[in-house]
């Protein structure tokens, strides 16, 4: 005697698009679009700031030092040498979301195609995973120090160091995801019907990695604001008297007890921005979960 | 069991010696003659000679490289430009201060990680879950150097309640130097403890869910014992795992705390190198945190290997 | 549905397990889920009865909620006496002495259901400690005397192994002896062959039948195989969408089924004799509703050929079924238009082993 079938207990209704699906899930969550909203408005900020800024970021002004916010004409105050702090904040952000993307991406394009091919080709998954723990010996900030003392200290090049220390995680994300695709049937009977290597990578593997990749590209991007803002601060990143969130800390350390407002005030900025991509980057994977709302 | 350490520990020499290679090599890549930049003050033609004597800058690259690995694994890291001091001992200085940093962060980040984490597990869609969600996700987004600052300006500073600055050695006075060293301690762990409670949050959440617990339910078992001894135990593989990839971040970080707080640590000492261009300094920098990051992640395996029998004993089925 | 409290002749006197008007519903995101819907369910001392249906009858919610294992969004009503105690709506302290020391269960997945960082020895060993308090060297020695009862070989090595090490049957054995360790009085198995070959499944319930024999346990074993009920069962409980509608002795059962639904799965499932292309096996259209709440109507009427107004107008009670001499008694069904189909070739040919 045998089995009584296992039926499925429902019938599914006619499933929208993947993507459908996401935005609404998006939508839906009012966190996602509180911190949506945040980052637009401070990606338009940091876009219009050169033109939005009232005043220029390295102008000085030696009669009107340390003053308190809510000075008229200085909303935010000013700093030891009288530069206007909202200005500094706005041109700040801008170079923090600069940073972060440049860093973002260098990490996008050296991981993307490593964890493919790790995840893809048995061969070269001992060589890449070699690299990738030889990556992770050199933490950001030794990678940092080691490159300012190459090349010397500059947005660029802690944007390369930040990126750098991103790409191990995203090798060994993107990699596990491709073996997890590559034993689907969809792609192992492409394989098997003799579609060439290269076809079935970019066909069928990268297209449904996208969502990983996605959510990888949304928690390096935090991580990378957090990064500049440490370099910045140590002297390591964006040179004064070029206004960043870090360096505008490192100053504003000096006078803590006599300006507070200019060490509170960059924090919270760097806080805000990075808060918000991780609230964004939560939601996002959340919304991309087939098993709903885990984490 | 044994093959797996073997290999292991094969896999971690083979990348012990490759960042090795990488360090050699940046030292190398440094702008114009390495000579220059290793003499320092003294830029004389004899100097420079016996520079390059030293450094073995005279001969080929590959003997160059064997002398610059004997040297190392005989403790000699070279001399620092700026002190004059030999590297090793400057290190000998900094890294108990920089270490005894770092443990106290990471016990701490461990014990706060781990209990919030599984709280948040249990307490599943309750106001003490989402307390501890976002006060992680705030965690995660602080930069922690500011932390610090706003540590020192209105703990330090406006309480005195801690020293803002400054360290005593464990071994001179263990109370003051604990005193000095737990508001960085504290300020360091933060986002090791935010990763962390967020992993063993998400671990627990599996485990908890999985088969296995409610068969330990079943037996009749007290939640104690069901969350801890069946639970969390299979959520620990993971946790674990994520410490050891989380040390990279932790050494960036501790490099920041000694700045801020002043302690006479590993990081101050790098800082310090960069920005007078103390090459040796550098290279050996670089060098020990490669070492120190390759030999705690194979510690961190070997742990590993003892909570998870599934790599201790070779499966038969 | 049979609502009565009266004394039920159909049952055997000395009952273990005995539930009545069990209910479970669970809360979801779309509202209320009725799983399981009044249902009635009595196990003897020494008794296997099997519990068969489809997916989504209900007849794991039954199973899960006598010990409490049922996740937070479960509502239980009803009752669930076992030897006396109520289970239903007990405090936790109170289940927890129940559970592993009076009820225990073996679960489908005998991989995934062990804890795989615990050696085999140590997950058994735990129950003792828990209930018998026993010292951790004694519980270690028991362990390997009830790896030795579940008939796996050399007990005081494997003690010492862990899941992994094992073979899917070893793992259920496993499983088995943890359950049995403190000589519970009933033991629920769900689906416990499921997950294993066919070869291996035998042995499973062999080793089953044969702790009934030695310590009397009484088995309620939940399956969707009627092939595992036939061999193993004394008495078979059919559900179909939270209600029970027939409930046999089991050569009775496959002799004549009387629910249109039990008629169903008999005739969806092939018995030797039987030849495809001259008989097809037929199966039965449609699927298990999902019902918010339970109608007046019989549940299986949409899938049913002989529904008619009076099975979507009232829901059929459960009622005794004559017409098959003696072995009729204790043959119940809840059916408007019961079969009246005798299975002539396999169900009598065909013998349940025991």
């Amino acid at each position: 005697m045998s089995v009584v079938e296992a039926t499925p207990v429902t019938v599914a209704a006619p499933e929208p698009g993947r993507g459908v699906r996401l935005v609404r899930r998006l939508l839906h969550n009012p966190l996602a679009m509180t911190s949506l909203v945040v980052l637009l408005v401070a990606v338009v900020v940091a876009v219009a700031s050169p033109w939005l800024a009232p005043y220029s970021p390295e102008q000085t002004d030696f009669s009107h030092t340390f003053s308190p916010p809510g000075t008229p004409g200085h909303l935010l105050g000013t700093d030891d040498l009288g530069r206007d702090v909202l200005s500094r904040l706005m041109l700040g952000a801008r170079a923090s979301l600069e940073v972060a993307l440049l860093a973002m991406a260098t990490a996008m394009v050296v991981a993307v195609p490593l964890g493919l091919a790790a995840g893809y080709f048995r061969r070269w998954d001992a060589v890449i995973s070699r690299f990738t723990d030889l990556l992770l010996a050199f933490p950001f900030l030794i990678l940092a120090v080691g490159l300012a003392a190459i090349r010397g200290a500059s947005l660029g090049n802690a944007a390369i160091a930040i990126g750098i220390a991103q790409v191990p995680s995203v090798i060994r994300v993107v990699r596990s995801d491709t073996l997890h695709l590559k034993s689907l049937d969809f792609v192992a009977a492409s394989i098997a019907d003799g579609a060439g290597d290269l076809w079935v990578l970019g066909r069928h593997v990268l297209p449904n990695a996208t969502s990983v990749i996605l959510v990888q590209a949304t928690v390096a991007l935090p991580a990378a604001i957090l990064g500049e803002a440490v370099l910045s601060f140590l002297g390591l990143g964006i040179q004064p008297p070029s206004p960043s969130l870090g360096t505008m800390l490192a100053t504003a350390q000096q006078f803590a007890a006599r300006a507070p407002w200019a060490a509170v005030l960059p924090g919270v900025v760097i806080m805000v921005l990075a808060l918000a991509f991780n609230v964004f980057g939560d939601a996002l994977r959340d919304a991309l979960d087939p098993r709903g709302s885990r984490r | 069991m044994a093959r797996y350490l073997i290999t292991r520990a094969g896999q971690s020499l083979l990348t012990l010696v490759l960042a090795t290679v990488v360090v050699f090599l940046g030292m190398r890549a440094l702008p114009g003659d390495p000579a220059l930049a290793l003499a320092g003050e003294d830029r004389s033609p004899a100097g420079l000679a016996a520079v390059r004597h030293e450094y073995g800058l005279d001969q080929s690259l590959p003997a160059q490289f064997l002398h610059f690995v004997t040297h190392a694994l005989h403790g000699d890291l070279g001399t620092s430009v700026r002190t004059g001091l030999p590297v090793s001992s400057m290190l000998g200085a900094a890294l108990p201060v920089t270490v005894e940093l770092s443990v106290l962060a990471i016990v701490l980040a461990t014990l706060v990680g781990v209990g919030a984490g599984v709280l948040a597990a249990v307490r599943r869609g309750r106001p003490a879950e989402w307390f501890a969600n976002g006060l992680a996700l705030v965690g995660l987004s602080v930069p922690h150097f500011w932390l610090g600052l706003l540590a020192i300006l209105y703990l330090s500073v406006a309480t005195g309640l801690f020293p803002a600055s400054g360290f005593v050695s464990l071994f001179d006075d263990p109370l003051g130097n604990l005193h000095h060293i737990i508001l960085p301690a504290v300020i360091l762990g933060t986002g090791l403890a935010a990763v962390i409670m967020r992993q063993t949050r998400s671990s627990m959440l599996d485990s908890l869910s999985a088969d296995y617990v409610r068969t330990a339910k079943a037996k009749g078992l007290r939640p104690g014992a069901v969350i801890g001894r069946h639970a969390l135990r299979n959520s620990l593989i993971v946790v674990v795992t994520i410490v050891g990839l989380q040390l990279g971040g932790l050494i960036s970080g501790a490099v920041v705390t000694e700045q801020i707080f002043g302690l006479p640590g590993f990081g101050k000492m790098t800082i310090d190198a960069v920005f007078q261009r103390d090459y040796p300094v550098i290279q050996a920098v670089v060098l020990i945190t490669a070492t120190a990051y390759i030999v705690i992640n194979f510690l961190v395996d070997l742990l590993y290997s003892v909570i998870d029998p599934r790599i201790r004993v070779a499966g038969e089925a | 549905m049979s609502t009565s409290t009266a004394a039920r002749p159909e049952e055997p006197a000395e009952q273990v397990l005995d539930v009545r008007d069990l209910s479970v519903t669970f809360r979801t995101e779309s509202g209320t889920v009725s799983a399981v819907d009044h249902v009635d369910l009595s196990l003897a001392r020494g008794e296997i009865v099997g519990v068969v249906g489809e997916s989504g009858c209900g007849k794991s919610v039954t199973a899960m909620s006598l010990g409490g294992l049922l996740p937070g969004s479960a509502r239980v009503t009803g009752s669930a006496r076992l030897h006396g105690t109520e289970l239903v709506g007990a405090s936790e302290p109170v289940l927890r002495k129940v559970r592993g020391r009076e009820l225990a269960y073996i679960f489908q997945e005998p991989m995934s259901s062990l804890n795989p960082v615990l050696s085999v020895g140590r997950q058994i060993a735990e129950v003792l400690q828990v209930h018998e308090g026993l010292s951790r060297k004694q519980a270690r020695a028991r362990a390997v005397e009830l790896l030795a009862l579940v008939g796996i070989p050399s007990p005081a090595t494997r003690v010492d192994t862990y899941p992994h090490q094992l073979s899917g049957g070893m793992r259920q054995r496993v499983m088995i002896a943890m359950a049995v360790a403190c000589g519970p009085q009933v033991l629920v198995a769900d689906e416990p062959t499921t997950a294993l070959d066919v070869t291996v499944q035998a042995g499973i319930l062999e080793v089953l039948r044969d702790l009934r024999d030695r310590l009397g346990t009484s088995i309620l074993i939940i399956t969707h195989d009627l092939g595992v009920i036939a061999d193993i069962a004394d008495r078979v409980v059919v559900m179909y969408a939270g209600r029970v509608v027939e409930r046999a002795p089991v050569h009775e059962l496959f002799a004549r089924p009387r629910h249109q639904y039990t008629a169903g799965l008999l005739a969806a499932s092939p018995t030797p004799g039987r030849h495809a292309g001259t008989d097809r096996l037929q199966e039965i259209p449609g699927l298990v509703p999902v019902l918010s709440t339970q109608p007046d109507a019989c549940t299986f009427a949409d899938r049913c050929h002989a529904a008619d107004d009076l099975c979507r107008g009232s829901a059929p009670p459960l009622e005794p079924q004559g017409g098959g001499g003696t072995s009729a008694a204790g043959h119940v069904a809840a059916c408007w238009h019961p079969s009246t189909e005798t299975r002539t070739l396999a169900a009598t040919n065909q013998e349940p082993a025991r």
